[in-house]
């Protein structure tokens, strides 16, 4: 039988002590693997929302981690691909994160939720398919504001400020699209407006001169457009090419400044609601959009801050459960009002419902000269 | 009507940025043979490489532009006759054409890993907006792209017709053999075609990359249509591929209008099953006939 001498005993024991002492150390760290669209047609939207997980794994870790612990991110790339998306989530389980991070695309999140559920593991998602959290999966939380949610509040707008009666529809023909406009018609009849011309497109439909000839010829009053960020970029340039005069309006992607980027002078003159955004008279939000900027050299769009805050939502239910837990930590979401106050990198009170849902203020914008200006706060549905 | 000639000039706009890259399937298969599938690739990159240019050598875009033109001609034009045709065609068409499949995922995959996955703007050598030719409303941008493209095809027709070195080429087309006998230098025409028909991609990518922004992945629709107009056209003949580009584009740009978007790819791939259980040799190709 082997023995060790007490110097060695003390010494190890010493080890072990400073080990346990160290935050950081290679013992204690938090795997979290972010499963994003990195290419294909969702690869503006994913790259801006795993920026904002690399931010936010910055912060945490530069202020000693969750409980103390430092976290890991790995990043896989779907590809915008619902099958891949689905192997994705499997292998980051399989790989035992702590949470399940993405996608932002509402039709791979579709395809991909009951696989975390099913591993009791919360996945904290960028769709804003109002049909996602319609399906009574426990586990699966949002980062945006829902469809069903964000749509009375542009209907609204349309209704009283822009004084639309009719108008039309260009959506993208994805869960994101068709989830946006099946919310939106009914809201629409609601208040009287008529949809004069609906305007079916491609996800990744590159050429959008002949939807822009439709609309420039339609009798309409103004143009809501419900399309990804590289399709809205470029239905705007080919609106302004055909000389389309009419009010485009939007809900969120429009206004982002990737889109404002992509689009150029094209952009100007876009409004509507936006439920997340730099420009937003947030302190927390514009100090973000200026790390953000500095860091990866790009402005931040929605998506961007939604990335940052889905690593803070597990930290917070981490930090108030007191332990890692993995199916405490949708317990813990589940219901919970965060405030900047209790969890900083939250960036704005944040209400989330039962069934994954968002609640909290939101603000109606404007494209002028290349920025996104916020015109108008709007408040929470149910504070 | 004004709204018909509006959609059919959308159309003949972007069928002649697929007429040119379907130009590109026509002077390759002249030539070796074989179908280049990474056409839609030689569109996509250039504008990547320009913005390269610009990005990480600081570079304004029209030294960029030189640039990265002058740079793809010689790496893809050339470079494509040395390191990528001349090995693998002695084996035979299929591997030359499988290995133009393997070019296209690496030139795709590089331009997403090296440069963005994301969408950029590529500025447009044209004025925006419209302007009111007899009550119809046509964008500038659509005017000046048919306008440059039909030049680039008048030109490379009235060279390849009008200049001895023109002929020499045709000769080379026709028939490498013969014209090896009459000392017509083969090998420099060969490399002359496959510098065209990258210079023909720069043009291309130039013209499209406004409006469709550049991205690693454009090459897929624009290699699709443009291989499609180059069957519908005649794969063996420049100016079928000259109408099968514009054919693609109006017919395209009618479906999305009349019939929806969603339905638009489809279009064309109905119009080249018609043309192939029609008239096989295109529009404007010739039969041709092989000895066995």
């Amino acid at each position: 039988m082997m023995t060790m001498s007490r110097a060695r005993v003390l010494a190890l024991g010493a080890a072990l002590a400073l080990t346990a002492a160290l935050p950081g150390s290679a013992q204690e760290r938090v795997k979290l693997i972010n499963v994003v669209e990195l290419s294909g047609a969702g690869a503006t939207a994913g790259t801006q929302w795993r920026n904002g997980i690399d931010l936010a794994v910055a912060d945490i870790n530069a202020r000693g981690g969750i409980l103390g612990r430092q976290i890991d991110i790995v990043h896989y790339d779907t590809q915008t691909n619902p099958g891949n998306t689905r192997a994705a989530v499997q292998r980051a389980i399989d790989e035992g994160t702590y949470a399940v991070l993405g996608p932002v695309f509402s039709g791979p999140i579709g395809a991909s939720m009951q696989i975390a559920q099913r591993a009791e593991i919360a996945q904290i998602v960028g769709g804003e398919a109002a049909g996602l959290t319609r399906q009574g999966n426990p586990f699966l939380f949002r980062t945006s504001l829902s469809q069903a949610a964000a749509m009375p509040k542009l209907a609204t707008y349309l209704k009283d400020t822009v004084k639309a009666n009719r108008i039309a529809i260009v959506w993208v023909n994805n869960d994101f699209g068709k989830g946006g406009r099946d919310a939106m018609l009914p809201e629409l009849q609601r208040r009287g407006i008529q949809v004069a011309l609906d305007v079916s497109t491609e996800q990744g439909q590159a050429d959008f001169t002949a939807d822009a000839i439709r609309i420039r010829n339609a009798n309409v009053d103004a143009v809501f457009v419900y399309l990804n960020e590289d399709e809205s970029a470029r239905f705007l340039l080919a609106a302004r090419q055909q000389n389309v005069n009419k009010p485009m309006i939007g809900e969120t992607t429009l206004l982002g400044a990737r889109v404002i980027q992509l689009a150029g002078e094209a952009a100007n003159g876009a409004r509507g609601h936006v439920g997340l955004s730099i420009d937003a008279p947030v302190p927390a939000f514009q100090d973000f959009g200026r790390r953000y900027q500095a860091r990866f050299n790009i402005a931040s769009d929605h998506n961007g801050l939604k990335g940052y805050m889905a690593v803070h939502m597990i930290k917070w239910a981490t930090e108030r459960m007191g332990r890692f837990d993995r199916k405490g930590v949708a317990d813990t979401l589940r219901g919970a009002t965060i405030t900047p106050q209790m969890e900083p990198g939250i960036l704005i009170t944040t209400k989330i419902e039962a069934n994954g849902d968002l609640d909290r203020e939101s603000f109606l914008a404007e494209v002028e000269n290349g920025q996104q200006v916020i015109k108008a706060t709007l408040p929470m549905i149910n504070p | 009507m004004a709204e018909l000639v509006a959609y059919i000039v959308a159309g003949l706009a972007t069928g002649a940025i697929y007429a040119l890259a379907a130009i590109g399937f026509t002077l390759v298969w002249q030539t070796s043979q074989t179908i280049n599938f990474a056409q839609g690739e030689y569109v996509m990159l250039p504008a990547i490489l320009i913005l390269a240019g610009v990005a990480f050598l600081g570079l304004p875009i029209w030294a960029a532009a030189v640039l990265g033109a002058a740079l793809f001609v010689v790496v893809f034009g050339l470079g494509f006759k040395l390191a990528v045709v001349d090995p693998m065609i002695r084996h035979g068409v299929l591997p030359l054409a499988i290995a133009t499949m393997a070019l296209a995922i690496i030139m795709k995959e590089s331009a997403k890993d090296f440069f963005s996955s994301e969408a950029q703007t590529f500025p447009s050598p044209f004025p925006a907006g419209a302007v009111d030719v007899l009550g119809v409303s046509l964008s500038l941008q659509h005017i000046a792209i048919i306008a440059v493209a039909f030049v680039a095809i008048g030109a490379l027709q009235w060279f390849v017709t009008a200049t001895r070195t023109g002929r020499q080429m045709q000769a080379t087309a026709q028939n490498p053999g013969v014209a090896l006998i009459l000392g017509i230098p083969v090998a420099r025409m060969v490399m002359l075609t496959f510098a065209i028909n990258a210079g023909l991609a720069v043009l291309a990518s130039v013209l499209i990359s406004p409006i469709y922004l550049a991205k690693f992945s454009n090459g897929d629709v624009i290699g699709l249509f443009a291989f499609i107009a180059a069957i519908v056209g005649g794969f063996n003949q420049v100016r079928g591929a000259l109408a099968g580009g514009l054919i693609v584009g109006v017919v395209d740009s009618l479906a999305a209008a009349y019939i929806s978007s969603s339905y638009r790819l489809a279009v064309p791939l109905v119009l080249l099953v018609v043309i192939i259980l029609v008239k096989p040799e295109g529009l404007f190709g010739r039969r041709e006939e092989r000895r066995v």
